[in-house]
């Protein structure tokens, strides 16, 4: 067995007893990055000697017999959108090319205090807007399990990096399926949690109502792991829930006898591809037969979270993103040598048009329509009324039953380029993950089988800070099926 | 679907509320995505939401409070680390008339 293919969990096991080291760990995923990136381009940056020298460290403090928990010595990838000091975080935009975060994401300094090693920065759509990672100012990431393919997105390159285990696990963010969708499309475990769960301090912000940090591994029981790492309430983010976070370790393998299990109808038939279907009906099964109840359940209004997101989701965007200015940092026109603006205004309206690309401009100009004087209450205020039906749809499906299962993505992974050119076509690749968000309830995607050789998702849905159900079923669907131990040809040889 | 009434016109509004210089080509593209996307948001206007409150914070958080004590901020220095202009401890702008 190759290091980087182990799990977190085999790995801290084998360097707890000291089978083996940190940094033999970090040196086998830095090596498979190496034999793999160049073809599948998940990272945008990888941080090979700091990662060894924060892996002897780990080293160092296990011989002296100090661990500082599960992650302590284990190697991850990181979506390029977390402020990290002393580094770039571009969001694979133009616009932050260059820029280096004065202040450390929440998210990055729990996991360096755990001991996790940081091995680089992942690719993503631009400013995470998109579902297939195409729209990146720097690069389009493949589909390890077909390279022709998108790996969904917008994360990605998170996505792809433990799928060819180059990573062991990885961070990314949803803010409409941005991790279930990839998560679904690579063949591993994605997670988003509940809105407010995890901090998003230093994450930068695509549409703050809905963004959500989490992880995706190869096992449930590691996004498990990751999750009680990064988890809990933070005083620089005052949307992040001060509820404690309970432990997840005990939701792990655990029976589910008597557990309520819905199956919303409007999850399922047109537009979703049959196979797909198929595969996640023959999971509903096994749960069943591991003793869960089957309950039908609707979800009336769910027709409508798409375009309720469309309005949402760019207004908030629009705003997000005044921020680029080109004058507090970033890409600026008056400090490039090929444009010449003449006024404050000028140098507004030419830093965004170079410094962003296109589904930016789109989604920023769409958020400015909708919340313009004349439009916002036939749009955004009307958006945020349907939000409210959808909530009271998902509140009455938990009085019934204590999760949902769906699939997660109506179609497996796309050809690159086949959608990039019609963004109602690409927004619709998320139909089934988007009123999650808008909901604000956790998420996660699973392994489920296989349409024509690649990855098909299960979709498991829990009520707000329902994590532990979904670890839950999770963990004991993985102990009886193997499909997550299926690896993509490209690393078998 | 109803169509959505989207014109170039409305496109160079909204580009310049939102201070992004466009093209020719790209008011023609963005025209025609907007037609396509707002129609398809317009199918909202079908859903009869009388009675119903609009929701502002999915968590249920209310107001949340902090002692008013000043904490660690970024220095001066930190803050004009990025800035492509700056003189003087200021960010620098050009001409705003």
């Amino acid at each position: 067995m190759k290091l980087n293919e182990l799990t977190i969990k085999e790995a801290s096991y084998k360097l707890q007893n000291g089978e083996i080291t940190s940094v033999e760990l970090t040196k086998a995923c830095l090596d498979q990055i190496e034999k793999l990136d160049q073809k599948v381009e998940a990272f945008l940056e990888v941080y090979s000697e700091e990662a060894i020298e924060s892996a002897k460290e780990s080293d160092k403090r296990r011989e002296m017999g100090v661990s500082n928990g599960p992650l302590d010595g284990i190697p991850y990838a990181l979506k390029d959108v977390f402020a990290t000091p002393n580094h770039v975080t571009s969001a694979a935009s133009k616009i932050l090319e260059n820029y280096q975060a004065p202040y450390e994401a929440t998210t990055v300094q729990r996991l360096r205090k755990a001991g996790a090693i940081i091995l680089g920065r992942t690719n993503t759509d631009e400013f995470t807007m998109g579902s297939s990672t195409e729209t990146s100012h720097f690069q389009t990431t493949k589909n390890p399990w077909d390279l022709s393919r998108v790996p969904g997105g917008s994360s990605g390159g998170s996505a792809a990096a433990v799928a060819a285990r180059m990573a062991l696990f990885s961070i990314g963010t949803d803010t409409g399926g941005s991790i279930r969708q990839p998560a679904a499309l690579c063949g591993i475990v994605g997670i988003k949690p509940t809105y407010g769960r995890v901090s998003r301090f230093g994450e930068f912000p695509m549409a703050s109502s809905l963004d959500q940090t989490g992880p995706f591994a190869q096992t449930v029981e590691d996004t498990s792991l990751v999750l009680q790492t990064i988890a809990g309430h933070d005083d620089y983010d005052s949307t992040s829930i001060a509820t404690p976070v309970p432990d997840y370790t005990k939701s792990i393998n655990k029976n589910i006898t008597d557990l309520r299990v819905g199956i919303p109808k409007e999850f399922f038939g047109e537009g979703v591809s049959s196979k797909t279907e198929e595969l996640v009906h023959a999971a509903i099964e096994q749960l069943r037969e591991k003793g869960a109840h089957i309950v039908e359940v609707s979800l009336p209004n769910i027709k409508y979270a798409l375009a309720v997101y469309y309005v949402l989701a760019p207004a908030e965007v629009s705003s997000n993103l005044a921020r680029y200015d080109g004058i507090h940092y970033g890409y600026s026109a008056t400090t490039d040598k090929s444009q010449d603006p003449k006024n404050l205004y000028e140098d507004y309206s030419q830093s965004r048009k170079f410094g962003f690309g296109d589904e930016v401009k789109r989604r920023v100009m769409l958020g400015t329509y909708v919340l313009s004087a004349g439009y916002y209450d036939a749009y955004y205020k009307k958006a945020q009324k349907v939000r409210s039906l959808l909530k009271q749809d998902f509140d009455n499906a938990f009085k019934e039953v204590d999760c949902l299962v769906t699939p997660t993505s109506p179609t497996p992974a796309f050809k690159i380029g086949e959608k990039s050119e019609n963004p109602l076509e690409m927004y619709k690749s998320d139909i089934l993950t988007i009123s999650i968000n808008l909901v604000g309830i956790p998420g996660m995607s699973i392994p489920c089988g296989f349409e024509n050789n690649l990855p098909v998702g299960m979709q498991i849905l829990g009520n707000q800070l329902g994590e532990e159900i979904l670890f839950k079923v999770g963990s004991l669907y993985q102990a009886v099926t193997e499909w997550h131990l299926a690896k993509p040809d490209i690393i078998q040889d | 679907m109803e169509k959505a009434n989207i014109t170039k016109s409305d496109v160079e509004k909204i580009a310049h509320l939102a201070r992004i210089e466009l093209d020719e080509a790209e008011k023609e593209k963005f025209t025609r995505n907007f037609e396509n996307i707002l129609a398809f948001v317009n199918e909202l206007q079908n859903v009869d939401t009388s009675g119903v409150e609009e929701i502002s914070q999915i968590a249920g958080l209310k107001n949340v409070w902090r002692e008013d004590e000043a904490g660690k901020s970024l220095s001066n220095e930190e803050a004009l680390k990025n800035a492509p202009a700056s003189e003087k401890g200021y960010f620098k702008v050009k001409e705003i008339l």
